[in-house]
């Protein structure tokens, strides 16, 4: 039976995927991924799905569910592969039983990110195939071919889409879903067990496996080429490009199209069309990772263009516009950009918890000419930008406490952390442990909404757990506080913060009030019942 | 035939939901389509947008490019400035005339209609003011979608009303017929 529905590139991989037969999918929210997750939770009650706590937790036990036979997805934006890169690399050491596909939506021009890291890195980094769609469609029909591939290769598949592909919706023709597979774990230690003698047999036999991958590639259905008669300029085109790139009528304009949608880099096809044309352009979107690459296979004389070369922009995303400039089509502009237009960043909702924490903390901080405030991500990240200006830092998940760790070891005083409660159980535990272990004089505020705010809302992992959590890492019971971030209560806050600055040794202040965008959903939710 | 239809507005507005409405027009009507949008920060009170693209052939690009917009729609006057060099020459701008100053340095809001009215083909209108009146408050965004439809072309009035249906039926009959109030209300202002 088949039938068209409206779906963002994320729902797309979602439905795919169940109907590839997952028996769970692991995931931590991450924008653009986090849709992938919600849409199974929302229409497969028979896969599991909770939220993992991290990548790396997701990560591993999507393994273990593949280590017994059963299909699973792991899903994470980019970053996220850095948390997951331990059991990602070595996944495909063991390789897997079950078929395994970590989805990695990246998010080229850092729209909601710290970076934007390209993750078919990682893909090539781990020796394993990859996966590009380009369009909504491709995402879903990927999904069983990926599933196959990984148990065919016995190797996980990582599938890469970025922000304009995820958070796109176009018509998806469905198919018929297939089943779960049956229980049925591995009896291979040899391949599980990655003692050094084991895990050199299981490195020869993947990289034995190289060139099978690359003939996949090659003679993949989703690689294609569209030759313009007598064409001179060739552009290999990689997952979404693809699409840019033929808005913009290349074969009309005698420039062949390669489309590239699976990895490793079809070789035979790129040599072939860089052997009938004088020029050669990669447009990709990310990182200049297929050019490089390509640039080595044509050696240092070919006329390659990409973003190493500056026909197209080295960093953001790419659109129609800038891989048209790189076509040499000509660019149409009606209207140049309005005077009267300014930015309009997001900032805290009027009503959040967050912001109270930071008037707190603004008030306390003017007092002490040294003070550094040591940030994380989530909605609390906005607290960087005006009226508040509170923070001094944010890096990476979890780095508001070690760094501040770090610059009290070096002497900074006070050095204070700020940290969410989704971040926290994500990955500050292990920080606020180094920090009790090593009696380093930080005060920790750990911002606690009860839930994982800035993706949407999610269920955050923690919840209800922080105190026990706190104590049963070493935080002495008299430097722990609980308060409620309210206007009514900053003499009681600005007092705690202050005493426990003053304290030389790790204090952790829980303010807590609920989000008030998941209150008032709940809210909704429950008139609505009535 | 194609129509490219940037939305905007301040996240918050219900943007994303005339783009469902469109969307789900469009899939009935057999058209080929792409909305593309962007999620996340923009939850927070900062500025939204999404590219809708509306074909009978195939569409690959989700973004629309510079210059090739046949419809601006937005929620707020400055935010449909924003997309300005996305409109083609002969675009048709729809937007509210009511200013969401959430930023400290909004520009003069003079200078800012004096910009809009410039353009050839614009409708302002103050469709806050037109859903409060009418005791639909919430429906502005639906106010909007009536305005701007008879540009719209690719779809009728009427597709997009059997639409608006289908899109709110979950929400309750009462719900369906406030928006469909609201989307006559906007049609009818504008052909005035």
């Amino acid at each position: 039976m088949i039938s068209k529905r409206l779906l963002l590139g994320d729902e797309a991989i979602a439905l795919g995927a169940i109907h590839a037969g997952i028996s769970g999918v692991y995931a931590y929210p991450g924008t653009p991924s986090t849709e992938i997750t919600e849409f199974i939770q929302n229409n497969a009650p028979e896969v599991r799905s909770r939220w993992c706590t991290n990548e790396k937790t997701a990560m591993e036990a999507a393994l273990g569910m593949s280590y017994a036979g059963k299909r699973a997805i792991v899903c994470m934006k980019h970053v996220g592969m850095n948390v997951a890169a331990d059991a990602f690399v070595n996944a495909g050491i063991t390789g897997v039983n079950g078929g395994l596909v970590v989805l990695a939506a990246d998010d080229p021009s850092m729209h909601s990110s710290q970076n934007e890291q390209d993750s078919r890195f990682y893909g090539k980094f781990a020796m394993i195939p990859i996966l590009e769609p380009s369009s909504q469609q491709e995402a879903y029909d990927m999904m069983p071919y990926a599933f196959s591939l990984s148990e065919e290769l016995k190797l996980p598949v990582l599938m890469r889409v970025v922000t304009r592909l995820a958070h796109s919706r176009a018509g998806v023709q469905v198919t018929t879903p297939i089943t779960q597979n049956a229980l049925n774990p591995d009896n291979e230690r040899t391949h599980w067990v990655l003692l050094p003698g084991n895990a050199r047999r299981q490195y020869a036999s993947l990289v034995a496996k190289q060139p099978q991958l690359l003939t996949s590639a090659e003679e993949s259905p989703y690689t294609k080429l569209h030759k313009a008669e007598g064409a001179k300029i060739g552009v290999v085109a990689c997952g979404i490009a693809y699409n840019y790139v033929m808005e913009n009528e290349p074969l009309k304009r005698g420039i062949s199209v390669l489309k590239v949608s699976q990895y490793p880099l079809p070789e035979k096809q790129i040599k072939a069309l860089a052997a009938e044309c004088d020029t050669l352009i990669v447009a990709e979107d990310g990182q200049p990772v297929a050019e490089e690459q390509i640039r080595s296979m044509l050696g240092a004389e070919y006329n390659l263009q990409g973003r190493l070369s500056g026909a197209l922009p080295r960093m953001g995303e790419l659109t129609p516009d800038n891989v048209g400039a790189a076509l040499g089509v000509e660019q149409t502009q009606n209207f140049t950009a309005a005077e009267n237009v300014v930015p309009r960043p997001p900032a805290l909702c009027q009503g959040c918890g967050h912001r109270d924490v930071y008037d707190a903390l603004n008030k306390v901080a003017r007092e002490y000419a040294d003070a550094r405030i040591f940030g994380d991500i989530g909605c609390y990240t906005l607290g960087a930008l005006p009226p508040f200006r509170a923070i001094d830092s944010c890096v990476d998940m979890g780095a508001s406490i070690t760094m501040a760790k770090g610059a009290a070891d070096a002497g900074v005083h006070p050095a204070i952390a700020v940290i969410g409660d989704s971040t926290f159980t994500h990955s500050g535990m292990t920080g606020l442990l180094d920090a009790i272990n090593d009696k380093a004089n930080i005060t920790v505020i750990i911002s606690d909404n009860l839930t994982t705010a800035m993706t949407g809302g999610q269920d955050s992992a923690g919840t209800n757990k922080f105190e026990a959590i706190c104590l049963g890492l070493g935080v002495e019971p008299e430097h722990l506080h609980v308060v409620t971030p309210l206007p009514k209560n900053m003499e009681e806050i600005t007092r705690i913060i202050r005493e426990e600055i003053e304290y030389n040794g790790v204090s952790v202040i829980i303010p807590r009030r609920e989000c008030i965008q998941t209150l008032n959903r709940k809210l909704r939710q429950k008139r609505a019942q009535q | 035939m194609k129509k490219d239809i940037i939305l905007s507005g301040v996240g918050g507005q219900g943007i994303l939901t005339i783009a469902t409405i469109i969307g789900d027009a469009a899939a009935v009507a057999g058209l080929s389509l792409k909305q593309a949008e962007v999620h996340g920060m923009s939850q927070r009170g900062g500025d939204v947008q999404s590219n809708l693209r509306l074909s009978t052939e195939d569409i690959y690009s989700d973004l629309i490019k510079q210059g090739a917009a046949d419809m601006i729609i937005s929620m707020e006057p400055m935010e449909a400035l924003r997309y300005l060099p996305y409109l083609n020459s002969e675009g048709v701008v729809v937007t509210s005339s009511h200013p969401f100053k959430n930023i400290p340095n909004y520009p003069d809001e003079q200078a800012l209609y004096a910009e809009l009215n410039s353009l050839s083909n614009v409708a302002i209108l103050p469709i806050e003011d037109l859903a409060k009146e009418n005791n639909i408050p919430k429906c502005a965004n639906i106010v909007l979608l009536g305005m701007a439809a008879p540009s719209i072309e690719i779809l009728t009035p009427e597709q997009l009303r059997e639409s608006i249906k289908r899109v709110f039926a979950s929400k309750g009959e009462k719900v369906v017929e406030m928006n469909c109030q609201a989307f006559d209300i906007g049609l009818n202002a504008v052909k005035q």
